[in-house]
């Protein structure tokens, strides 16, 4: 099952819709990585709402996601992970350290745009909250 | 012994063929005649035993009374349903007095041992007869007894169900102070079931209120154990996954102390002293700043 890549405005939007093997996890992983920099994309959301298990092996894989983009100069944000996800997550010890989450696609959004003006205030030397 | 005893069946030849029924009529019939004496001695006996401490003694008369008669008529009729409503209401009636399990079944043992001696009494001179009476007494009376302990431990346990629910439904508020601001207060021990209940409640809080911060309060809680503490640890870091922060107020110095010796991550723990702190914390990450417009009325300027 291949996740769709939808692009809008500086951002990537990777909507899971069904539990993913392994090998589409590292699918998507390269795909993104790959297209961040084709579309010059500033931020990449992965919204997992439709996954009720999140293992080890996709926690890895979201948190490489994270870290690679970082290396490629934009910002990710995994979105919408469901009450009962998170705390079997947090009870195996998958704690997507240093990953951004937001409750769901739309905070995604906000947190993307505002950590997109926070940079721009750091880059023109002003303060920033 | 055999000879005696076939004298004894031949010229009673007639009863030896009536029923269960007909000789729990007689049985019946011999309580009714005996009543007064009977549920006397059963009082008294109740009283050495030292059951039913936490009532009076016309108190103890009068359940033991109407006990005995509907004990009777439960042997009369071999119907149980009057008794069970009756042991229902008794229960209902004396479990907020204190009475416990043990009195209840001991008592009702009582009465049976009390009725049975009587029965001896009656029959000593007639082993068969004896047998014969006790044949249809027993398995009766023995289910009245059930009957009344299954009782008392439902009702018992009706009472307990209705405590937890209620318990349940007090322990973990979650009240919206500001827009995507929650506090969760927190108030008496929290053991594992409830810690439970609180991780679900305030994981759920988040999602529908659509929190970005949530104030989890424990000045009420006096410590908690290291699974709990674990737990609650554990809570916020989901919280995290929600894109929520969780900031935690209020720790006794004894949960300090169980927090640092299960050696939680204090990178991943926002605490603050007081609610107040936790609050005006939260204000702050939600970009609020809380301005003083006058000077609060009845103070001079």
């Amino acid at each position: 099952m291949q996740v769709p890549i939808l692009k809008q405005g500086p951002y990537l939007i990777a909507t899971v819709q069904s539990a993913l093997t392994d090998d589409d996890l590292k699918q998507l992983r390269d795909t993104l990585v790959d297209q961040i920099s084709q579309v010059r994309a500033r931020g990449v959301i992965v919204d997992v709402t439709a996954l009720d298990v999140i293992d080890s092996f996709a926690t890895r894989t979201l948190r490489d996601v994270a870290h690679m983009i970082r290396l490629r100069g934009a910002e990710t944000v995994i979105v919408g992970i469901q009450p009962e996800v998170a705390f079997s997550m947090v009870k195996l010890g998958l704690t997507l350290e240093g990953v951004a989450t937001t409750l769901d696609l739309e905070e995604g959004l906000r947190y993307l745009q505002r950590s997109g003006k926070r940079k721009v205030q750091e880059h023109e030397g002003r303060p920033h909250r | 012994m055999s000879s005696s005893r076939d004298l004894a069946t031949t010229t009673r030849s007639e009863p030896r063929l009536e029923s269960t029924a007909s000789r729990l009529r007689e049985l019946v019939a011999h309580l009714r005649q005996q009543r007064a004496q009977l549920r006397e001695e059963w009082a008294r006996l109740i009283t050495e035993a030292k059951l039913l401490t936490a009532m009076t003694k016309e108190e103890i008369f009068a359940e033991a009374t109407s006990v005995y008669d509907n004990y009777v008529e439960a042997l009369e009729t071999g119907t149980y349903e009057a008794l069970q409503t009756y042991a229902r209401n008794l229960s209902e009636r004396i479990i907020p007095r204190g009475v416990e399990t043990h009195e209840v079944v001991g008592i009702v043992l009582l009465l049976r041992d009390v009725l049975a001696r009587s029965l001896f009494a009656k029959y000593h001179e007639d082993f068969t007869e004896l047998n014969r009476i006790l044949d249809a007494y027993e398995p009766a009376a023995n289910r009245i007894a059930i009957t009344v302990a299954v009782g008392f431990v439902q009702e018992r346990e009706r009472i307990i169900r209705e405590q937890q629910e209620a318990i349940r439904e007090l322990s973990t508020p979650v009240l919206q102070v500001r827009e995507r601001l929650l506090i969760l207060p927190i108030i008496g021990v929290i053991d594992p079931q409830r810690a439970r209940q609180l991780t679900e409640q305030l994981l759920r809080g988040i999602r529908t209120n659509r929190a970005k911060v949530v104030v989890l309060d424990i000045t009420g809680v006096p410590y908690i154990d290291s699974p709990v503490a674990n737990h609650l640890v554990q809570t916020v870091e989901a919280a995290r996954l929600l894109g929520a922060t969780v900031i935690v107020t209020g720790l006794s110095p004894e949960i300090a102390q169980t927090l640092v010796n299960i050696g939680v991550d204090l990178g991943k723990m926002n605490t603050v002293g007081d609610l107040q702190g936790g609050i005006e914390e939260a204000e702050r990450l939600l970009g609020y700043k809380v301005v003083l417009t006058h000077e609060p009325a009845g103070e001079p300027a």
